[in-house]
């Protein structure tokens, strides 16, 4: 393995801005990402098409130079430092594999061009075939590869160089859901079992909950959030994180003394007053005919849509202050209801599952 | 009827290629073998000395005609890669209008355009004369009627042909695949090598035959910018159909000229044309 850094952090982002000049207006792509990445973690930069997190990691992999800011892998600066001279290596979204060269000489690519000794590169080359399921089909063309042995070969190219870290646009987006799902677990497979920090550009929440030790989810050019899937899924620091991670239900209103009161029904908002906006995971949320007792919060409504999942229901309520929520029932044989579309229905849900935000 | 809409579709493109190609290669092929004049009329004989007699009077010119169109190729490939290239990767929003001006002298008749390049080159032209008045160049300096003029023309005639295939097969790289050799550890100029370029030797492969055949056969620059010293191939054929009227030799010419370019170019297609070669390229 390659020598140990100063740091801690195999790649740290300081106050980087990108900016562009597009139509004579300057653009900010990234408009000051602080981060850091430790040693041998999964990493996902999460958002929407456009939120800098493809910039971000094309400055990190050395394509684009930041505007400001400092890039440091393993406590070294590489902010100017060009993409060959860079001790990381990226897969591409479309796997950007040599069409004119045999999977074999795809994956030694790297290799020989950092002119290591031709026994070292067979051995490598092997060894790294051999853990993403490919040995046997050195000589084929990338194009005699379905898309998940494209994948793959595009990872083993990248891997077999042993970088500091792997970067990641987009692996997983050209593949069928079902290759899509295996990939991933393959991927998390492969990272544990080469030990390398892995920095995993989605616009897939599910993908980047999966996967990732943690996660910077972005906007407009900005993290909004940096912290493990449980945290960023079970209390998401702002109203755009709760709406992009997963199904998300927002109430707002003014509360009073702790409770927010929505047409007949209140919700606790222990601590707060004024202007507050409250979100609720949809499996939290349990369904009633009956208004329940107990120390929950309560809100009525009508059932506005039912649609048949399989493994669960899922609902959609109308409140009466107009707002809608969406409510994941459990298809158990022992569900508590059945309910049909007009029916007036109770919400409840336990005061630890809403995720309240005061103005 | 269905099943045969195709091949009826394909008809008319057939019957002209058996008008239009067939039938005259095989009226060429018959007078080649023939013997007479045009005043007591041809007469069919098998005289397979015709290509013997043609090829030792005017081997010469064949030669002159290979190596010309050889240098030209040669030069069109070292002018016209690097502007397709630049079309390719810096072009942006406005290869289009590259690709216009590129094709614009094409509006201009080829003859036209080669004696316009006679009148630029001549001696005492708007170029050289300007010149030489000015003491520049030495008085005796000339360009037309050399080697040089004939290889340049080529080059200019048939640039455009050498620039579009290559363009072609450069604009469908991936530029992300260059990135990914950078990010790999390969510098620029690696990156070219072992990426760009055996990606783009489809392209090369289809300009150097799309240029080096016409330039190997014509006749027109060597007419007006050659003199009398540099006559190709096409110049003989011509005068032997035209002002000879000697047809037999004529087409015993056509078809040795067209069996060697066949020949070079399965040559060059087997050595080339290969994956073979952007396998070997790549390494």
């Amino acid at each position: 393995m390659a020598e140990r850094g100063l740091t801690d952090s195999a790649i740290e982002l300081q106050d980087v801005v990108k900016e562009y000049v597009s139509h004579g207006e300057v653009v900010q792509a990234v408009k000051g990402v602080t981060l850091a990445v430790g040693e041998g973690e999964f990493f996902s930069l999460l958002g929407p098409s456009g939120c800098g997190k493809t910039t971000t990691m094309r400055m990190i992999a050395g394509f684009e130079e930041p505007s400001k800011g400092v890039v440091r892998l393993r406590g070294e600066d590489v902010t100017n430092v060009p993409p060959n001279k860079r001790d990381v290596n990226m897969v591409f979204q479309s796997y950007a594999l040599f069409p004119h060269m045999s999977v074999w000489d795809n994956v030694a690519f790297g290799l020989k061009q950092r002119r290591t000794p031709q026994e070292e590169i067979r051995r490598r080359v092997g060894e790294m075939l051999e853990i993403v399921d490919l040995t046997g089909r050195e000589k084929r063309r990338p194009r005699e590869l379905s898309g998940g042995q494209q994948q793959r070969v595009a990872l083993a190219r990248a891997l077999v160089n042993r970088p500091r870290a792997l970067l990641l646009d987009e692996p997983l987006g050209a593949l069928d859901l079902k290759l899509r799902q295996a990939m991933q677990l393959e991927l998390k497979r492969i990272q544990r079992e080469v030990g390398i920090t892995f920095v995993y550009v989605t616009h897939d929440q599910n993908e980047a909950l999966t996967m990732s030790d943690r996660i910077a989810v972005m906007k407009d050019g900005l993290v909004e959030q940096l912290a493990g899937p449980r945290e960023i899924y079970e209390s998401p620091a702002t109203t755009f994180v709760a709406g992009f991670i997963g199904t998300s239900n927002l109430m707002a209103g003014t509360a009073t003394a702790g409770v927010l009161r929505i047409g007949e029904g209140r919700v606790l908002v222990p601590q707060h007053d004024g202007e507050v906006s409250v979100t609720v995971r949809p499996e939290k949320i349990i369904l009633s005919v009956d208004e329940p007792d107990g120390d929950l919060s309560v809100v009525p409504g009508t059932v506005a849509e039912v649609v048949y999942l399989g493994t669960y229901n899922s609902y959609t309520v109308s409140l009466a202050d107009g707002a809608e929520i969406t409510v994941f029932q459990q298809n158990a044989h022992d569900s508590t209801i059945t309910a049909e579309r007009g029916d007036s229905v109770w919400l409840s849900w336990q005061a630890q599952h809403s995720y309240v935000m005061g103005s | 009827m269905r099943r045969l809409t195709p091949y009826l579709l394909a008809l008319p493109s057939w019957m002209w290629l058996a008008i239009f190609l067939v039938v005259p290669l095989a009226a060429m092929a018959s007078v080649s073998l023939q013997t007479g004049n045009v005043i007591d009329g041809f007469v069919m004989t098998f005289s397979f000395s015709n290509y013997g007699d043609a090829i030792s009077a005017y081997g010469t010119q064949f030669a002159r005609s290979l190596l010309y169109g050889g240098l030209a190729t040669a030069a069109m490939l070292v002018i016209g890669y690097p502007v397709a290239y630049w079309i390719a990767f810096k072009g942006g929003s406005r290869k289009s209008m590259y690709l216009f001006l590129l094709l614009l002298p094409f509006f201009v008749s080829f003859v036209l355009r080669t004696i316009s390049w006679g009148f630029l080159l001549s001696d005492d032209g708007i170029l050289f004369g300007t010149l030489k008045g000015w003491g520049l160049l030495p008085p005796d300096f000339h360009v037309l009627a050399t080697a040089f003029a004939v290889v340049a023309g080529l080059t200019y005639n048939w640039l455009p042909f050498m620039i579009l295939p290559i363009y072609v097969s450069l604009e469908r790289v991936d530029p992300r695949v260059v990135e990914a050799a950078q990010d790999l550890y390969a510098t620029r100029s690696a990156a070219f090598r072992k990426v760009v370029l055996p990606l783009s030797l489809p392209g090369v492969f289809a300009g150097v035959l799309m240029t080096f055949v016409p330039a190997t056969a014509d006749p027109i620059n060597a007419q007006v910018l050659g003199g009398t010293g540099n006559t190709m191939i096409g110049n003989i054929i011509q005068t032997e159909y035209l002002v000879n009227n000697d047809y037999p030799t004529a087409s015993a010419l056509s078809f040795t000229l067209m069996a060697v370019l066949l020949v070079g170019i399965f040559i060059y297609a087997r050595v080339l044309g290969t994956e073979n070669v952007l396998e070997a390229a790549a390494r």
